[in-house]
């Protein structure tokens, strides 16, 4: 099952390598709990990135060929030029332009939701945009360089050996915490996730089917605690039937239901409600149940 | 049955229209420009940010729903980069580059913007030593796509026209030239992340090409001819170039004599000054491009090539170094 809703929050001591969530307190005081950008997500992004840059020099390319040949060849220079300038701004200030925008996300991020932020939280300032792109050249095409270079010899084992002095640079964001690439470094950035999210309907509610139908005991709503309320939340939204009947059987397993029957969701979804309110109401009296092996 | 509502619901439900609100606002916004945004909703914008913070702290602690402090994080989280993000327009931020931030940066790194005219300088004379004692070494400092037949095998005939007669082409190569030459700027720039040898290598190699060349002209009597035809563009574009390697040194010291701060953040305040520098050097280089592609066509005459080299030299070194106010 995902553990997305159980890792979050816990950033003590622990389980450091699949840590990602990072403190970021605004202003007015609140932990905004940011979780740092996968290297794989990362790298999709530049993917994506690469592949709309691909097409877009693509279409230019087509439409000039398509103007010279309507103009029967006059203007070849002044097509070059334009080819050359458009080739040129593309590459450096595609980057540069969509993360100045308030979004400070590429394409590519914004597909994986991701945006760029100042590391001290402070405002990303165009000079820092600027740095961490212009690092691109040492992080990417300095590898592709060596990669594309051919020699015999000497020449080859000078080759191999530059290759793996960049691979350095470009394998970079693997070897630190926060996934900084070199360029993060030197602009003082780092990738966040920024998702956007729907509001999702309370599953509390009363106009769930199944809430509030059944009662339960003190004993089987003290089962639990908020770790398995979560997973609980998860299976729900889900809605995965075979799960939700394992589910379903394990908790009545676990509290000894005898109660009337109800269709899988129904039960869950009347279970999820109560332990919701005997987990929240024992927390405003100041006590967070962890999961259920917390017996205070 | 009354009992079962929830604190946590009754709290959603009092103020979802208000996160709702703000999360139209935040995709207007983040769609377009804030420009987008009427007055009234830039004032209701912070308004709601903190309502809706407060409502992520009060959902941490009396909620266990789940999916409703997710969404409150990212609506925070979005929310807070625009309230707390760069606000200037962008007619104002180019102004202020152009004139403050730009100058102050070049300025603030003299010391390495020496360091880099020395090493290219070094290369200069280290190519005119070589090629004049043995023309052979000009093969070695000089691509043969980048020498265009312009080699010591060249008659003195030829190495003339190619200095004054107009060639096909010429506007595409002054483009390429540009496009060539801010890769090898911001190549010199990033390579200084490397400790400053690559753009030292990158910098020497620059004015062994430079070295070699006006060598080679020089030996058929044509070097005053040739310095013309250089640095009517040149002045610019080695200028250019010379502070792209500065700007490199700088990071690289950093990296390497980080000084009193953190290494990491020594690193990322000279990338950001060295960044600003960068932006105006791709500036110089296209108006470089510019005299290359025009100027150099149209003026046939070495007094006024020198001119014009003379005047951009004496623009350029007023426009940074001469003393300004402090703002």
């Amino acid at each position: 099952m995902s553990q997305a809703g159980i890792q979050r929050g816990k950033r003590t001591a622990g389980r450091p390598p699949q840590d990602t969530s990072r403190e970021f307190v605004t202003p007015e005081g609140v932990d905004l709990r940011l979780r740092i950008g996968e290297a794989g997500e990362r790298a999709a992004a530049f993917l994506v990135d690469v592949i709309i840059l691909t097409i877009a020099l693509v279409v230019v390319s087509i439409g000039m060929v398509g103007v010279l040949a309507a103009s029967r060849a006059r203007g070849v220079e002044v097509a070059a030029i334009v080819w050359l300038l458009i080739a040129f701004f593309l590459r450096f200030f595609y980057f540069m332009a969509f993360e100045m925008h308030p979004g400070a996300a590429t394409p590519g991020k914004r597909m994986l939701g991701l945006r760029v932020i100042a590391r001290g939280g402070g405002r990303l300032t165009a000079d820092a945009v600027f740095a961490r792109n212009a690092m691109r050249e040492l992080e990417v095409f300095l590898p592709l360089s060596f990669l594309f270079s051919q020699g015999d010899g000497v020449d080859a084992w000078v080759i191999l050996l530059g290759l793996i002095w960049s691979g350095v640079f470009l394998f970079f964001p693997l070897f630190n915490r926060d996934r900084l690439r070199i360029g993060d470094l030197v602009a003082g950035t780092m990738v966040v996730k920024a998702p956007r999210r729907k509001l999702l309907p309370d599953l509390a509610d009363e106009r769930t089917p199944g809430v509030g139908r059944l009662a339960f005991t003190q004993a089987q709503v003290d089962a639990y605690g908020v770790k398995e309320l979560h997973v609980l939340e998860e299976v729900l939204r889900r809605a995965d039937k075979p799960t939700m009947r394992a589910v379903a059987q394990r908790i009545q397993g676990k509290i000894g239901w005898q109660g009337e029957d109800a269709s899988d969701p129904q039960f869950l979804a009347a279970y999820y409600a109560a332990l919701r309110g005997r987990l929240e109401s024992r927390m405003l009296f100041g006590h967070r149940r962890k999961d259920k092996f917390d017996r205070a | 049955m009354a009992e079962l509502v929830l604190k946590s619901q009754r709290f959603r439900s009092e103020r979802e229209a208000d996160w709702r609100r703000l999360e139209t606002l935040l995709a207007k916004a983040e769609g377009g420009s804030a420009a987008r945004l009427t007055r009234q909703e830039l004032l209701e914008l912070p308004v709601l940010y903190r309502s809706a913070l407060s409502s992520l702290s009060v959902a941490r602690s009396i909620s266990l729903d789940q999916g409703l402090i997710d969404y409150l994080e990212s609506l925070c989280t979005r929310s807070y980069f625009f309230v707390y993000g760069a606000r200037s327009t962008l007619l104002e931020r180019i102004g202020r580059f152009f004139t403050h931030d730009w100058p102050r940066s070049v300025q603030g790194m003299w010391r390495e913007t020496l360091v880099s005219l020395l090493v290219t300088t070094l290369g200069v004379v280290v190519a005119a030593v070589l090629v004049s004692g043995n023309p052979d070494w000009f093969y070695a400092f000089v691509p043969s796509e980048m020498s265009g037949g312009r080699d010591p095998s060249a008659s003195t005939a030829f190495l003339r026209s190619t200095l004054y007669d107009d060639h096909d082409g010429k506007s595409v190569f002054a483009t390429w030239l540009f496009t060539h030459n801010a890769q090898v700027a911001l190549f010199a720039f990033a390579l200084g992340f490397a400790l400053c040898l690559p753009t030292a290598a990158l910098m020497i190699y620059n004015g062994l090409m430079l070295g070699a060349f006006l060598t080679l002209f020089a030996s058929h009597g044509l070097g005053i001819e040739a310095g013309g035809w250089l640095m009517i563009h040149g002045a610019t574009e080695l200028f250019a170039i010379v502070l792209a390697g500065a700007a490199g040194f700088t990071i690289g010291w950093a990296v390497v004599f980080p000084g009193e701060a953190s290494r990491m953040r020594a690193a990322s305040v000279a990338g950001k000054r060295a960044a600003t520098v960068m932006t105006g050097v791709v500036v110089m280089l296209f108006v470089a491009g510019l005299l290359e592609g025009i100027g150099r066509q149209a003026i046939r005459s070495d007094a006024i090539r020198y001119a014009i080299a003379a005047t951009s030299l004496t623009i350029w070194l007023a426009y940074f170094y001469l003393p300004r106010k402090a703002r």
